[in-house]
Parts: structure tokens; sequence; C-alpha cells
């Protein structure tokens, strides 16, 4: 980078974007670090199926600890940002419905969106940064053929984040900075080393970042205790695609599709969840065979390498985030909605996922699965 | 950036040591390195540094010396006097707008059997004496009520609530944390059995306070050890941080005597008309009620105040919004809510505190740079541009 800017550093405590602030500062940037404080992870400790002393990813004090550390050690100035109601209500409450109306939801798309891309870059910005910068792997680049920003998938595709990144819009990605996009993990770690970050082997961090352990059944419990509602009752029937009841079930939340244990009703062949009907409190379970589908619908669409969707076009899309992507016609079909055709048909179709569109490595756009 | 110029008007956070202070204690980080508690040279001249102190900080309070007992600040001073006092069963009242040393104080009480009663404040912050005597009950055993507040520094019509406290028979305790050095304080005529304070908001070290506590009171001691402190508070003294505390206590009498404190209020006073008059769709939190004359208080609509004061920082001014909690994140001030501002204009506003080595100079730097900054924030705030839009 030719000119001496200032930029914000999104720091989660973690080595990714520890290392994105020591790589800007190196360049002799003046770089900022902010963290969000999001989520509150004292708030659940200690309702029922919660672990009493919490150790989460984001927000956890250890992590604000790790940031602090860092940003000393590099001599830049350092704040942590409250966003605790945003996240709340346009991370944790989506969260929770989508799962109460049997859908599952992916929060770090809905996180990226309304806070990381949207808040903390306004904040960025009004402190007087030109950019913002985070530890994701992807890329972004001004493309002068079309006159758009463009994300990219990164160098190192194991760790690939671009399916989380669908929904930013152009004038975000034009103040977003991907510092990581060429680099492979190793050689981020490396670099923390060479830079001298006490956190260089900290471990990754997998789970949802408010959901300790991973059990969000414990968790949605526990934050409707809090809120002084009990869980809904969603228990009902569950059938086979033919409509034949089979049996019972204790709540649609429980069951994602593709899931074939925990069904509760013992058969002669392996029984698999295909579909789970929010309105009418059915989960629907068939064969492995009857899990494939060729098309899917998506709605609230983002397009970034292109305008619109004139004609139909040829795209690798992925279902989720550990899909690889397969071959399909990307088309509208409706207002702010887009039909999926794949050339194979493709097992488990999630409603609440994402769909995402590539273009080779150039992420087309993404809408979320209906 | 870390060669840019920086102001700090964030003094009700912590004071800078006045000069005379830090001379005045250096010797006691070397040479009289004495436990005043021993009885040879070396203690006898640590112990009489100690005394002096004692009696500077009484000369401050009105009270007597023998009434003063050294603590390790504020927290300390509230926690000994409010858990000291009490026992399963009583009631106490408190209000909404305490310090939380004082309200987790209360809140553990409550935890411990104990009943409190918060009363509220109106919109200018004030408590209202009639309140209190309302809420007394035949078991209340205290009374706790803080003197400034350290968000809007609105003094609290402390000496009737002192006349209730003693027709009711009542103790009274007061936090005058934020109080002492900025107003005169008499004890006597403020009614009040015990009143904490601490060193670093003075200009003495951090890590030193004292507590009154009125001659004849029982309390129960929260450390167990030896007679210090005429057995009040076991421990051997921090004896710098006393000697600091004394030397800043005996600065703030000659202060106040000498009303050196007008000027601090005029650069207030300059800071809230310059801001009110140039920056559109701000006020003062707590206008109307008698305040402390180094704390101003001011909302600034559409903007989010934890931005502003990072902006600000970057920029070299160092002031605060709300409390902080642990991460280090600003949640919605207590005390603003309390007073019936909506959460978002409590998030929208700034406390500037000034001290004695405050400038006007730097009062105009400050006054150059928040009304740019705030014009920054604006341009980039979503709700800001609706408002102007839908107005």
């Amino acid at each position: 980078m030719a000119q001496n800017k200032t930029i914000a550093v999104a720091m989660s405590g973690g080595v990714d974007s520890s290392t994105v602030a020591a790589m800007l500062r190196a360049e002799g940037h003046d770089v900022i670090g902010l963290t969000m404080q999001l989520w509150n992870q004292r708030r659940l400790a200690g309702h029922e199926g919660m672990p009493e002393a919490v150790q989460g990813r984001c927000c956890s004090l250890d992590d604000v600890y790790d940031a602090r550390r860092v940003a000393e050690t590099l001599g830049i100035p350092y704040y942590v940002v409250n966003h605790e109601d945003r996240f709340e209500r346009d991370v944790v409450q989506p969260f929770v419905e989508e799962y109460l109306s049997g859908r599952t939801p992916i929060p770090c798309s809905l996180c990226n969106n309304h806070l990381k891309f949207d808040q903390l870059l306004i904040v960025a910005q009004q402190i007087g940064a030109d950019a913002l910068a985070t530890g994701h792997y992807a890329r972004v680049e001004f493309d002068d053929k079309s006159g758009r920003w463009l994300l990219k998938r990164p160098a190192d595709l194991a760790k690939d984040q671009t399916y989380f990144l669908f929904g930013l819009t152009q004038d975000q990605l034009s103040r977003t900075l991907f510092p990581l996009g060429e680099m492979t993990k190793p050689q981020v770690r490396d670099l923390a080393r060479h830079h001298g970050l006490a956190l260089a082997a900290k471990p990754d961090s997998q789970e949802i970042c408010f959901v300790p352990g991973g059990d969000y059944k414990k968790f949605l419990d526990a934050y409707l205790a809090e809120q002084g509602e009990s869980l809904p009752d969603t228990a009902g029937e569950l059938v086979t695609t033919d409509g034949q009841v089979i049996g019972e079930h204790d709540g649609i939340h429980k069951f994602t599709v593709g899931q074939r244990k925990g069904l509760g009703v013992a058969t002669g062949s392996p029984l698999y969840v295909i579909q789970i009907k929010g309105d009418q409190r059915q989960v629907v379970v068939g064969k492995q065979e009857d899990l494939y589908s060729r098309t899917l619908r998506a709605h609230r669409v983002n397009l970034i390498a292109v305008e619109d969707l004139r004609e139909p076009m040829r795209v690798r899309v992925k279902i989720r985030h550990r899909h690889e992507g397969a071959p399909a016609i990307l088309e509208t079909s409706g207002h702010d909605e887009v039909l999926v055709t794949f050339d194979e048909p493709q097992r488990a179709i999630t409603p609440g996922q994402a769909a995402v569109f590539y273009d080779g490595e150039v992420v087309v756009g993404g809408g979320w699965i209906v | 950036m870390s060669s840019i110029r920086r102001v700090y008007l964030d003094n009700n956070a912590t004071t800078p040591l006045l000069p005379e202070v830090f001379e005045a204690v250096r010797p006691y980080f070397a040479e009289r390195f004495g436990n005043a508690s021993s009885i040879h040279h070396h203690g006898q001249e640590t112990r009489a540094a100690v005394e002096r102190a004692r009696e500077s900080v009484a000369a401050l309070l009105g009270c007597r010396a023998s009434e003063v007992v050294f603590t390790s600040g504020g927290t300390e001073g509230d926690n000994l006097a409010i858990s000291g006092l009490t026992h399963p069963g009583d009631h106490v009242i408190s209000s909404t707008i305490e310090h939380h040393a004082v309200l987790n104080s209360c809140k553990h009480l409550e935890a411990m059997g104990c009943e409190v009663t918060y009363v509220p404040v109106d919109g200018r912050g004030l408590i209202d004496p009639d309140d209190v005597r309302r809420a007394l009950r035949p078991h209340t055993k205290l009374i706790t009520i803080m003197m400034a507040n350290n968000e809007t520094g609105v003094l609290q019509p402390l000496e009737q609530i002192g006349k209730i406290a003693a027709e009711a028979d009542v103790y009274f305790h007061t936090d005058a944390v934020q109080a002492a050095g900025k107003v005169p304080i008499d004890v006597n005529r403020l009614g009040c059995d015990l009143l904490s304070i601490s060193g670093h908001k003075l200009h003495a070290p951090q890590g030193v306070g004292a507590l009154y506590v009125r001659k004849g009171t029982i309390l129960q001691p929260m450390f167990h050890g030896g007679s210090h402190e005429r057995s009040r508070r076991a421990g051997t003294e921090n004896v710098p941080g006393i000697i600091g505390l004394g030397k800043a206590a005996e600065l703030a009498r000659e202060a106040l005597n000498r009303g050196d404190l007008a000027q601090m209020s005029a650069m207030r006073d300059q800071i809230e008309e310059r801001i009110l008059s140039e920056v559109e769709a701000t006020g003062v939190n707590g206008e109307g009620a008698p305040r402390v004359p180094n704390t101003t208080n001011i909302h600034f609509d559409y903007i989010e105040g934890e931005s502003l004061v990072i902006a600000l920082d970057l920029k070299g001014l160092a002031v605060s919004t709300g409390a902080a909690c642990s991460s280090g994140a600003i949640e919605a001030s207590h005390v603003l809510t309390a007073m019936g501002l909506p959460p978002e204009t409590a998030r929208a506003s700034l406390r500037f505190s000034l001290g004695k080595q405050n400038t006007p100079e730097e009062i105009q730097f400050a006054l150059e740079l928040v009304p740019q900054s705030v014009a920054r924030l604006r341009e980039l705030s979503p709700v800001y541009n609706k408002a102007a839009v839908s107005s």
C-alpha cells in the first residue's frame, strides 16, 4: 500500500485479526484497534443447562484482554465498543425465531451484515478511519471493467470465509480491507510470531460465539427462560414423505434437515429428516434418497459482482459453509428471489442457510434459502 | 499518534498529583520508610506524619482527627460504612443514582436479608428529601445518599436529609468522593455520621481514601488483624498515600478558602455556553440543579457518546461517558436514565470534568475540537440524517 492511511482493525483477540493489526502497523499505517462487545457471556451463566463460567469466543473478557495486549505490543490505540443491544436485536433474536420456525440459521452472516460491516464500519468512519480491516479470509478488489467492487475467494481455500460475507454491499466493500486474503493460515501464524505476538499459537475458534459448547437447544431454553418466556410448544407429528403419520416429536427446533439420529422411531431402514413444516409443526422423514433435490429458492438476495440478473447465469452454488459448491443455473424467479437449478441433485438443502453463488473465485452474490 | 497534544478533562475519573503533593509523598517511598506502629525512631517519624495528615483531612471535613479512618479509597469507605452498620433484617434508604460502590453494597445487603429502598431523582437529578422521609420505617437503620454525583456533578440536599435522619435517629452516610475539594464540607452542618472520600479525586495518589466516622459510632470492621486505625481498619497503613491525601486535603482547603474554584467554575460555564450555542441539538444534563464547579454533562443528540469519546481521544482530548463495564465498553448510564433521559440520549451524553491543572487555553482546545468531531459523527450517523430529513 503506497499511501499512509488511518485504518481501524476489528480485533477479536484471535490470531487472524491480531496479525492484521500487526501487518498494517508494519506497513506504516495509523492503526486503531476496535473490539465489539456484543454479548455478555455471563448473562445466561447458571441457567439450567448452561455452564457456570462461560468461555465464549467473542466478548469474553479473556479475548478482550488478548486484543488489548496485542494493541499494547503494537503501540496502537485500542477501544472496546458496546453493540450488545443491536446484536441481540439483529442476531440473537432472529437466531431464536429461526429455530422455532423450523429453520437452521447462520448467525455469523447476520453479524457481518448488521454489526461488523454496518455498526462497526460506521464507528470506524466516525472516528476518522479511512477503512475497516478484518481478519477474514477473503479478497476484495475493484473491477474496472464492471465498475464494481468484487468479493473473491482467498488464496487459502481451506479457510475461505466468503460464504459468510455474501451480504456485503458495494459501499461496505469499498471501505473494507481483508489483508489475509493472499495468505495461508500457517503463514499467518508465522507472521504473528515474527511480530512477537504472544497468541500466535492460540487455537482457532469454531463455534457460534454466544452459544457456549455449541449446544443451541440449551441456549434456546436458557435465553427464553431469561426473557420470562417458556419455549413455545412446537411438538407435533412425525410424518413420511407420503403424509403417513408414524409418530410424534417434542419440538421442531430440535431437528435439522438431513439429521438421522434421535428421531425416536424404529423402522427397518435408516430414516432422515427431509423437511420441517414449521406452520404445521410436522417433521417429514424419509429415505436417504429423498434428501436430494435439484432446485432451491433463495430470497433477500444480495448481488455483488453484477447489478442484476437479466438472464440465467452459470454458477457454482454453496448451500452450507462446508459444501464445496455445485454447478447450477441461477435465474430470477420473483421480486428479490432467485431459483437455483443444480446439474446434479444436492443433499439436504436446508431452509435458513445461505445459498452463495460463485463464478470461479468471484462471489456473484447470495441469498437465504426458503 | 503518541506525539499529539493531550488535554485531560476527565478529572472525575482521576486527577493528576499536584507537584506539591508529589514532593510531600516522595520521602515516604525512600528514606522515611518506617512502619507507623513501630516504637523506634523510624516508626515515630512515620506515625507523626500520618497523624498530621489525619489532622489535615479532619480540617477539610470539619471533624476531629480521631474521627478519620484511612482507607484504600472511596469504595472501601462506602463498603465499610454500609456493611459495618447493618445486620440482616435492617432497612436501608439509598438512591437510584449512587455510585456502584454504594449501589452494589446495597444489592449485597439485600442478598444478606436487608431491605433497601432506592429513592428516585427528578429530571434535574435531585432527590426530594420528602421521599426520604416517606421511605422511613421503624426498622430503618441507615440512610446512604451521595453528596455530589460523579456523572452530573449535581449536589443533593444533604442538610435536609441530615435533619430527617437526626429526627428519626437513623445513621446517615454520604459518599462525598466527588464533592471533597470542590465544595466546602462540614460534617456537623450536613448532619452525617459517616462520610467517605477518595484521595485520587482531589490530586492525591490512587489507593488511599478516608472515612469520617462520628465519635461513638459502632462499626463492624471488614478486615480482621491488628489494632490499626483505632481497630476500625486493620492492616499496615499506606503511608505514602496517606501523606499525599493529607497534603492534598490541606491544599484543597486553602483553595476553597481563597475562592480559587470560581475560575474553574467559569471555565466549566464557558464550555456549556459555547457548546450549546455552537452545536445544535445539545443540552446540559442536570441543568437547574446545584452542581460542583468542575463538572458538566452534555447530551449531543443523534450520536453515540462512545464514538465521540474515541474520536476525541484520537485527537488528544480525554473525556468520558457513562460508566465503563469490565471489558471497557460503555453501558447506558444508570444515573442519566434515572433522571428520565431516554436511553439514546443517555448514550449520547459526555462528561467534561475539570481539575486544578486545567488552563483556559486547554478549554479553548476542547472547544475547537468538540464541535468539529460532533459534526463528523453526525454526518455519518444514520439516525441524524433520518431526523434531519423528517424535520
